[in-house]
């Protein structure tokens, strides 16, 4: 039943990608011109002049000759076999320009949302249970603080503090001397010293929504009265807490994990850019302004297919979770 | 009286409790004092907001955050340790002591089954974890312990039941459910808050049957708090009536049926719609209501003797089938089609009022927002005749449609939520009234405090909100707005069946007067036998989404044909202690279980082999075609 489920869920995301590639495109193609006019203009401005031979060359070889529907279907067939195309920008292979990082983009959204929930879970919960306490109204103001601050301005606020009163230059992933070398366990340890402070920085504007998020969920929850029955049979009050409110208020949070992954993979590119993160975030943006196609489209691509995978995740995670989703049948009027 | 018996089970003294609202406390619990002696029923009586409910809270130690014991004591003495009785007010209300006593000496279940289980956990391990938390029992025993509770409870597969969620089961096998759960640990005492009023008739004879056989097995007493005195005629050995916080009379049952005293009580009896009324006998709600006189929009027909013959309302072969997408939610787009109303026909007479009874489910409902145009019949018609003209209702859209609706207006079951907490009163009555542009403004006005004064209520709390009001005030806003519009036919669907018992006989004369003045029509649907027994004219009786009799009221009541119009007034419990509810005669699988019915009502063979059978005066019965008709009447 479920692998039958899982199946058809997997054949659905292929029109999904289909529809969103297109999309995708089609917008990229939207503006006028293309990465070579756009190369030649900033060329022309800086009083050189462009290699036409290599350009007419790239044209052909990316078959910019051809109308563009056909270009779509080449561009989706190259990255169904996994070439990705060629950035015009950095003259390499976006395989080669994304690589290392798109894995440290993973790896940093990852752990920013275990970061949230580690977060946000107790505080939530301690203000549902002590609602309109000191407690709950000080948690309440720390959180609205940070949904108020935007992540990039606390960054560079932290940046220079750091600056000023520690010296510290706490931008970038990892130590200077492991950039561009393979990955080994020196650099694994590196990163792992520098990832905390993006992870903060980018977490806290989530960690404070999930934080009322939380306890709005789980007050909905304390009022129901299967809580005074579990109450009633004589549960001590936390056990009882943590068994039947708690577990009914996460059905909202696995049902959210499908929006959380775009959510922080974008949110994360501004303060990527000020922290100088060599995530994939900066080398978007780039993309997008130089209209490097291939390596914008790739990105918009994986985003598309993380966010059509976390839907999934979420949508099983929500059918083990609450048998209702799993063994209910909706009626039709 | 309660000091001499030093063996009381449960002795409350002098208790008081408030709760803090703001700055102010108020005292809803005042000097309450009550006993309950071991292996008896106690029955707790009294309308909502009496306190009935938050005297069970103190003794279970679950009040509310903001609730308070100010006074008084609640002693229980456990018969395993007869030496020690424990205080329980003096406890802490999460403390160990207090966790010890709930669930493992005093069991409870409430009103909602529904909403008491979890819907994610399955019911064999919230029934088994009361076990586990009181007896250190391992794994493999609490299961076999969890199966035997749920055989004891009536489950007749315990072994599939064990794994299935809250949300699988019936809301009688739910109740069921939370009685096994309770009495798992066999408690000395269980407390019953309201444990049979969100369920039908014949399954709350199901579940009181149970609780009375449980409660000799394991030797409990029982503290039943309820509104229905029909309930505690048949339950209570002693009876305590409370109302606003203070016991009002005390006492063994029969003094309180035979010889109660105090005019609470006296006056209580009297608004509870019975079937030993006299024909034209009225209801004496505690609260008389003064309804002031309402004008029809229009002015009624000169002549309407010619009207009468023909009926107002007719609905001729109704079906409505739902589509369900059954089982798992991985298995595909099977399906499976429901007929929630099937081949239903009945008529309607200008001025009467057609009572429409059966048990949850049946599709009484849904008859009636077919008729409402609120959801589209798959089969059938319906004909509404005014001034002569023919109007298929089924079959008008647009603008006729509108035109039409203001002849059908609705009331609804839940007076909470059917108005708009964000309109004051005046704009949820003037609503319609704008809707379908009637009169001008300055019409309008007068026509609402005309409609407000109508159904008793002052019009200057016009600028009010619904939440300033009373349940049956605002059952009476709701009467109001479908009045707006000086409808033909009124659809009453459980208009009463959220209210409480002096409540209701009020609701009800207004509907009785505001039909004799304004010449209404009702369609009158209830699971209250009683309730439509002193509402309408004729009744239908619905089962499995067909009418299976349909017969003048006296002619049902006296002499029912059909097997489930006799199940259904078999189980009506009467609150008079000579006529106890028969309890050995009843069917542990329901009553609209075709199954159980006599040869001549199951639909058998191929095809529909069931027609509506004539039986003279109006009374028809849905039997097989070839029945006998001696063997019908017998």
């Amino acid at each position: 039943m479920l692998f039958s489920y899982i199946a058809r869920r997997i054949l659905l995301m292929i029109p999904t990608l289909l529809i969103t590639s297109a999309l995708i495109f089609t917008v990229m193609e939207l503006p006028p011109g293309d990465f070579f006019e756009t190369y030649q203009a900033e060329m022309q401005a800086q009083g050189e002049r462009a290699d036409m031979s290599r350009v007419e060359f790239l044209k052909k070889e990316y078959h910019f000759d051809k109308p563009p529907w056909q270009r779509y279907f080449y561009w989706l067939w190259d990255f169904v076999r996994g070439d990705f195309g060629y950035s015009f920008e950095y003259q390499l292979p976006v395989r080669d320009v994304i690589g290392d990082r798109l894995l440290l983009t993973v790896v940093l959204s990852f752990l920013t949302i275990i970061f949230t929930w580690a977060i946000a879970f107790p505080i939530g919960i301690y203000s549902a249970t002590h609602q309109y306490s000191w407690g709950d109204y000080g948690l309440t103001l720390f959180g609205l603080l940070g949904i108020a601050i935007p992540h990039f301005l606390l960054a560079l606020i932290v940046m220079y503090f750091a600056n000023i009163w520690f010296g510290l230059s706490i931008g970038g992933l990892m130590a200077p001397e492991y950039l561009n070398q393979p990955m080994s366990w020196e650099k694994m340890g590196s990163i792992l010293k520098h990832i905390w402070l993006p992870v903060v920085l980018i977490g806290v504007t989530g960690t404070a929504g999930m934080i009322r998020a939380v306890r709005a969920n789980l007050l909905d929850e304390l009022e129901k009265q299967y809580v005074t029955t579990a109450r009633a049979k004589g549960m001590p009050p936390g056990r009882a807490l943590m068994k039947y409110p708690f577990r009914m208020s996460l059905n909202f949070f696995v049902s959210d994990i499908g929006s959380i992954l775009p959510a922080v993979i974008s949110g994360a590119e501004i303060v990527a850019i000020v922290l100088s993160l060599p995530t994939t975030g900066p080398l978007l943006i780039r993309a997008l302004q130089a209209q490097d196609m291939y390596l914008a489209g790739s990105f918009l691509m994986f985003l598309a297919i993380l966010t059509v995978i976390g839907v999934l995740i979420s949508d099983l995670a929500l059918a083990i979770l609450d048998p209702r989703v799993r063994l209910q049948g909706g009626a039709s009027k | 009286m309660a000091e001499a018996n030093v063996e009381n089970l449960l002795e409350i003294q002098d208790l008081s409790i408030s709760f803090r609202m703001l700055e102010a406390s108020n005292e809803v619990v005042k000097g309450v004092s009550l006993r309950i002696p071991p292996g008896k029923t106690v029955a707790l009586v009294g309308e909502s907001g009496s306190g009935k409910s938050v005297i069970s809270q103190a003794i279970m130690g679950l009040l509310p955050r903001n609730g308070a014991i100010t006074g008084g004591r609640i002693t229980f003495r456990d018969p395993r340790d007869p030496a020690l009785p424990i205080e329980i007010a003096s406890f802490d209300r999460n403390g160990p002591e207090m966790q010890k006593l709930r669930g493992g000496r005093i069991g409870m279940i409430f009103q909602e089954p529904m909403s008491s289980l979890s819907p994610v956990h399955r019911i064999g391990d919230q029934i088994g974890e009361a076990l586990q938390l009181h007896k250190p029992v391992p794994k493999a025993e609490v299961r076999q312990a969890v199966i035997g509770m749920l055989g004891k409870v009536g489950f007749r597969e315990p072994e599939r039941a064990i794994d299935q969620y809250s949300f699988e089961l019936s809301g009688g096998l739910r109740q069921r459910a939370m009685l096994a759960m309770a009495l798992i640990c066999r408690p000395a005492l269980l407390i019953a808050d309201e444990p049979t009023t969100a369920l039908d008739v014949t399954v709350q004879a199901q579940v009181l049957k149970l609780m009375k056989d449980l409660q000799q097995d394991l030797g409990m007493a029982i503290l039943m708090i309820t509104h229905d005195l029909g309930v505690v005629a048949n339950m209570a050995d002693e009876v305590v009536v409370i109302y606003h916080g203070e016991v009002m009379e005390s006492g063994p049952a029969s003094d309180i049926f035979r010889r109660p005293r105090h005019p609470y009580l006296k006056a209580l009896l009297k608004a509870l719609p019975h079937f030993d009324m006299k024909e034209g006998e009225r209801l004496v709600p505690l609260r008389a209501i003064k309804a002031g006189p309402i004008t029809p929009a229009e002015p009624k027909p000169a002549a309407p003797a010619h009207q009468s013959d023909a009926p107002l309302l007719d609905v001729r072969r109704l079906s409505k089938t739902y589509q369900l997408r059954f089982g798992s939610w991985f298995s595909g787009s099977g399906g499976r089609a429901l007929k929630a109303v099937d081949d239903v026909s009945f008529t309607i007479g200008r001025g009467e009022c057609l009572g429409l009874v059966g048990e949850s489910g049946c599709g009484k409902t849904t008859v009636s927002k077919v008729i409402m145009r609120a959801i589209t019949a798959t089969a059938g018609s319906v004909t509404f005749r005014k001034d002569g003209e023919e109007i298929d209702v089924l079959a008008l859209s647009g603008k006729a449609l509108r035109d039409f609706r203001p002849r059908m207006q609705m009331v609804f079951q839940d007076p909470a939520s059917s108005l708009s907490p964000r309109m004051t009163v005046r704009d949820i009555l003037r609503e319609p009234l704008d809707i379908h542009d009637v009169g001008t403004g300055a019409d309008r006005d007068r026509r609402l405090s005309e409609l407000m004064q109508a159904v008793g209520l002052d019009p200057r709390f016009m600028s009010r909100y619904p939440h300033s009001f009373s349940g049956g005030q605002r059952q009476r806003i709701g009467i109001a707005r479908a009045l707006a519009l000086s409808p033909d036919l009124l659809v009453c669907d459980e208009p009463v069946s959220a209210l409480d018992v002096s409540v209701q006989a009020q609701v009800l004369n207004l509907l009785k007067d505001l039909a004799r003045e304004l010449g209404l029509t009702y369609l009158f649907i209830s699971h209250n036998l009683a309730v439509v027994n002193y509402m309408a004219d004729r009744i239908a009786v619905m089962a499995n989404g067909r009418i299976v009799e349909i017969a003048p009221r006296h002619l049902l009541f006296t002499r029912p044909v059909h097997a489930y119009t006799k199940a259904l007034l078999k189980a009506v419990p009467y609150a008079d202690l000579d006529r106890p509810l028969d309890f050995d005669s009843l069917s542990l699988k329901g009553a609209s279980d075709m199954s159980q019915w006599p040869k001549a009502f199951q639909a058998h063979g191929a095809g529909d082999a069931l027609q509506a059978i004539d039986l003279g005066q109006g009374h028809q019965v849905l039997a097989h075609r070839d029945a006998d008709m001696k063997e019908l009447m017998a």
